[in-house]
């Protein structure tokens, strides 16, 4: 008789590369979990975390394969038991919370007819039965309307909502252990709030134990019993939460702790010269999609009569839940989506709205960095490549002068040299971004846009690439428009923040003036960032009125 | 065997691997296309020349692949019949692909009205039935070979052009474009240097699906009498015309087919086992 659920001993996986090359990618791990406790995995990405939250299932990725230890899930080796076998366990035993629920419901099929499946599948209970079973569960997450939530099809419902009908489809077969995949990962603050506590209630209501994978030591600490910290495929440390965030011994705890740290900005000083000519005014520009009615207003304005400053050399902060025109703003300054009202005047001369309409010149003074490195960069062409052309359309540079400029471009985006050969599928998240990066330098711009350049990455590599801003622009003397949902990166990066909702901007403050937010939802926007705390969560009080007028979901 | 494997390791050395499969489709086609350049110096017979008394004759020293429906030699004719349906459907595809290929990014990247005519335009161009189209063609300007070629690259351009635009429209939502064009690109550089690299491997593959109609429809349009004329005839028209054979299990209609199956299968293999650049360079 086995103490605990789950009993993971020297787990090794291999991984065969596309030489047919082996590579070890979890090396030995041991890991408990007693019945109803949570534990979390965290780490940066490729430490083998979500690796290891499959094996529970039995199961490895394409091209991966478990060569060793075992695995005893409520006294059962998922390694060495059959396929089939590990199929009746699935679902009824081990269940899975994925990271995007929006990728693993069907499309074509009702909610209802998915979340019942599992019950289906294993023939646990009755259609009627596995009904009035997931009603109670939509009940228990929360979600509105949980009579008829179910009849409505995947693009019906919000993302927030999407990922705890995910929870209920995992929870309808009764499991003891849930394998949550960084579920609040894809969400807003405000709404991972919300998915954060239904999961908390849900799990310690049926006893239900759980493996939560994430990259986000704050989130963690408010659902997690234990913390697991893993690097390179080991465990680097374990420990209660409270001995985590307390008393972390390994530096690699401590590095994550230190992210979430408060940071201290040296500000340029404040130049009073008030004559100066700000870099960028945008004066009420109004940006919308879809085609235009009579009066030339598009069908949907994305931004709304929003106006902002930017002096030289200093940085201003755009927040605001997805949906809020934060990234529409952007684009149209760039020039990318022609706003069809309003003036944008750049070093004092106006700006055309779309970007055919402006000189070269102009074009390579303002650059845009996307979120998604993978998307932004052509995945058939080299980083040299990538990085030479723009040296070329905008300085006429070749040849060897071109090559330096290219080996100092990665230098400053502290990559090595040998990265120029290598395709951008074959770097890493954080190297992609910085190349995505090096690619706006090299055209040697007064003012880069950034739109949500670090919320596809890990907290330590979002930090270090902050960090790489800050002396760039020591160094450089750029400005930067800083694009974010994420208030603790804006805050260490910019002088200025603008708070926007539904295309709209709410507030303007200064990054001093944080903790006094005027606006009603700055208000809620702020208080939702988790914080390291595990008490904040339970501690949190926020007006149910203004969560009421502010909540889309 | 072990000959293989030293190969194999010749191009993991050089950082790419090429496997078996499609060293020996480079193999048959590298035949054919020999076969092709020097086959007026290797027949053994001349093409219009009737050697058997008999007709539909069997396998024989002399006569390899047996005799036709006239009593000629099979085998001469299929190795003349390499030249034709070799060089005309290459040149063919070739035009076919490139132009279908260039218009399809040209209007995914362009958009708008342009896209919106071309697209109409190549519609209707596909909608016409293309023996139909070919009889046309060889009543207005006589047949020739060029026209041939002609005849054959417009049929299959639309084709072309639409699976390349659709291909293209999905590259160029991506942000790499948006990023393109914001520095100012000219549109002859997003698509030869943006788009054209994401989109060349289905590209190559639908070139080599396309090569294979276009063996089928040229045998059709010899039989029009358009192109390839008698006695010369393209290994198609070879199986077309000796086709009255097969009751009898006649040579003379299995192997053209035969030669038909070994190019056209040939070259998808080949292209579905392209030289593949190893990325794990590590494992050097």
């Amino acid at each position: 008789m086995t103490v605990n659920l789950v009993e993971i001993r020297n787990l090794r996986v291999e991984a065969t590369t596309d030489a047919g090359r082996r590579v070890e990618i979890i090396k030995g791990v041991d890991l408990d979990i007693a019945r109803g406790e949570i534990v979390a995995l965290i780490g940066e990405s490729g430490s083998g975390k979500t690796t290891i939250a499959m094996t529970l299932m039995g199961y490895a990725r394409q091209g991966c394969a478990i060569t060793g230890g075992e695995v005893r899930v409520a006294g059962m080796d998922m390694v060495s038991l059959s396929e089939a076998e590990r199929a009746k366990i699935r679902g009824t035993c081990v269940a899975y919370v994925p990271q995007s629920a929006a990728a693993a419901f069907n499309p074509a099929l009702t909610i209802m007819d998915q979340v019942t499946g599992v019950a289906r599948i294993h023939r646990l209970m009755s259609a009627a039965e596995a009904q009035a079973k997931a009603l109670l569960l939509f009940k228990a997450l929360s979600l509105p309307e949980p009579e008829t939530i179910g009849n409505r099809y995947p693009h019906q419902v919000s993302g927030g909502q999407l990922q705890r009908l995910a929870a209920a489809m995992a929870l309808i077969g009764q499991p003891k252990v849930v394998i949550f995949d960084e579920p609040t990962t894809a969400l807003d603050v405000t709404t991972q709030v919300e998915v954060l506590r239904a999961f908390k209630s849900v799990t310690a209501q049926h006893n239900i134990a759980g493996v939560y994978v994430s990259h986000d030591l704050a989130v963690v600490a408010q659902i997690a019993d234990r913390i697991v910290v893993l690097k390179d495929g080991t465990v680097q440390e374990t420990g209660t939460t409270d001995q985590i965030l307390e008393d972390a011994q390994h530096p690699y705890t401590r590095q994550l702790l230190a992210a979430f740290r408060p940071k201290t900005q040296q500000r340029a000083p404040d130049n009073d010269g008030a004559t100066k000519r700000p870099l960028l005014e945008v004066d009420n520009l109004t940006v919308g999609y879809g085609p235009r009615s009579r009066d030339g207003q598009p069908l949907i304005n994305a931004v709304q009569a929003v106006s902002l400053k930017l002096d030289r050399g200093r940085n201003l902060g755009i927040i605001g839940e997805s949906g809020c025109g934060k990234s529409t703003l952007a684009r149209a300054i760039a020039g990318i989506l022609p706003a069809h009202a309003g003036n944008i005047v750049f070093n004092g001369r106006e700006l055309g709205k779309a970007g055919r309409n402006r000189t070269r010149n102009e074009l390579r003074e303002i650059q845009i960095v996307f979120q998604h490195a993978d998307t932004a960069l052509n995945p058939a062409k080299s980083v040299g490549d990538i990085l030479r052309r723009p040296l070329t359309f905008y300085h006429g540079m070749r040849g060897k002068a071109r090559d330096a400029r290219v080996n100092e471009l990665l230098d400053l985006v502290r990559l090595p040299k040998s990265v120029r050969h290598r395709l951008p599928g074959e770097l890493s998240g954080g190297q992609k971004q910085r190349v995505n990066f090096a690619r706006a330098l090299a055209a040697e711009p007064t003012l880069i846009l950034c739109d949500e350049i670090t919320s596809a990455l890990d907290t330590v590599v979002a930090a270090a690439v902050v960090e790489l801003l800050k002396e760039l622009q020591r160094e450089l003397g750029i400005s930067y428009i800083f694009i974010s949902h994420d208030l603790s990166v804006v805050e260490a990066i910019c002088d200025e923040i603008i708070v926007m909702y539904r295309g709209q901007k709410v507030e303007q403050i200064t990054t001093t003036r944080l903790s006094a937010p005027q606006h009603p939802y700055t208000r809620l926007l702020f208080s939702s960032v988790p914080k390291l705390d595990p008490d904040w969560l339970d501690n949190l009080k926020q007006d149910a009125d203004e969560l009421r007028a502010y909540s889309q979901r | 065997m072990t000959d293989s494997t030293s190969t194999e390791r010749l191009g993991m050395r050089l950082g790419y691997r090429f496997n078996l499969v499609g060293m020996s489709a480079v193999g048959i086609i590298l035949l054919w296309t020999g076969i092709a350049l020097f086959a007026p110096r290797i027949i053994p017979h001349s093409v219009g020349e009737i050697v058997d008394t008999d007709y539909f004759g069997p396998m024989s020293r002399d006569l390899w692949f047996g005799s036709d429906y006239l009593g000629r030699d099979i085998f001469s004719r299929i190795l003349m019949g390499a030249r034709y349906t070799l060089g005309i459907s290459l040149a063919a595809v070739t035009i076919a692909c490139f132009s279908g290929v260039a218009l399809g990014m040209t209007a995914a990247v362009a958009g708008g009205w342009y896209d919106s005519m071309l697209s109409r335009f190549l519609d209707a161009l596909n909608s016409i039935p293309s023996k139909l189209f070919g009889l046309v063609v060889v009543a207005a300007v006589g047949s020739s070979i060029p026209a041939l070629i002609g005849t054959l690259s417009v049929i299959y351009t639309p084709g072309a052009y639409r699976f390349a635009r659709a291909l293209a429209v999905n590259v160029n939502t991506m942000d790499f474009i948006v990023v393109a064009r914001i520095r100012g690109e000219r549109l002859p550089y997003l698509i030869a240097s943006e788009i054209l690299p994401n989109i060349l491997g289905p590209v190559l593959a639908d070139l080599g699906l396309r090569f294979v109609f276009i063996v089928l429809l040229l045998s059709g349009l010899s039989f029009l009498g358009l192109g390839v004329q008698p006695p010369y005839a393209d290994w198609g028209a070879l199986v077309r015309e000796n086709i009255a054979g097969l009751p009898f299990g006649a040579p003379a209609v299995i192997f053209p087919s035969l030669a038909i199956a070994s190019l056209t299968i040939s070259v998808n293999l080949l292209i579905d086992n392209l030289p593949r650049r190893i990325r794990d360079r590590g494992a050097e």
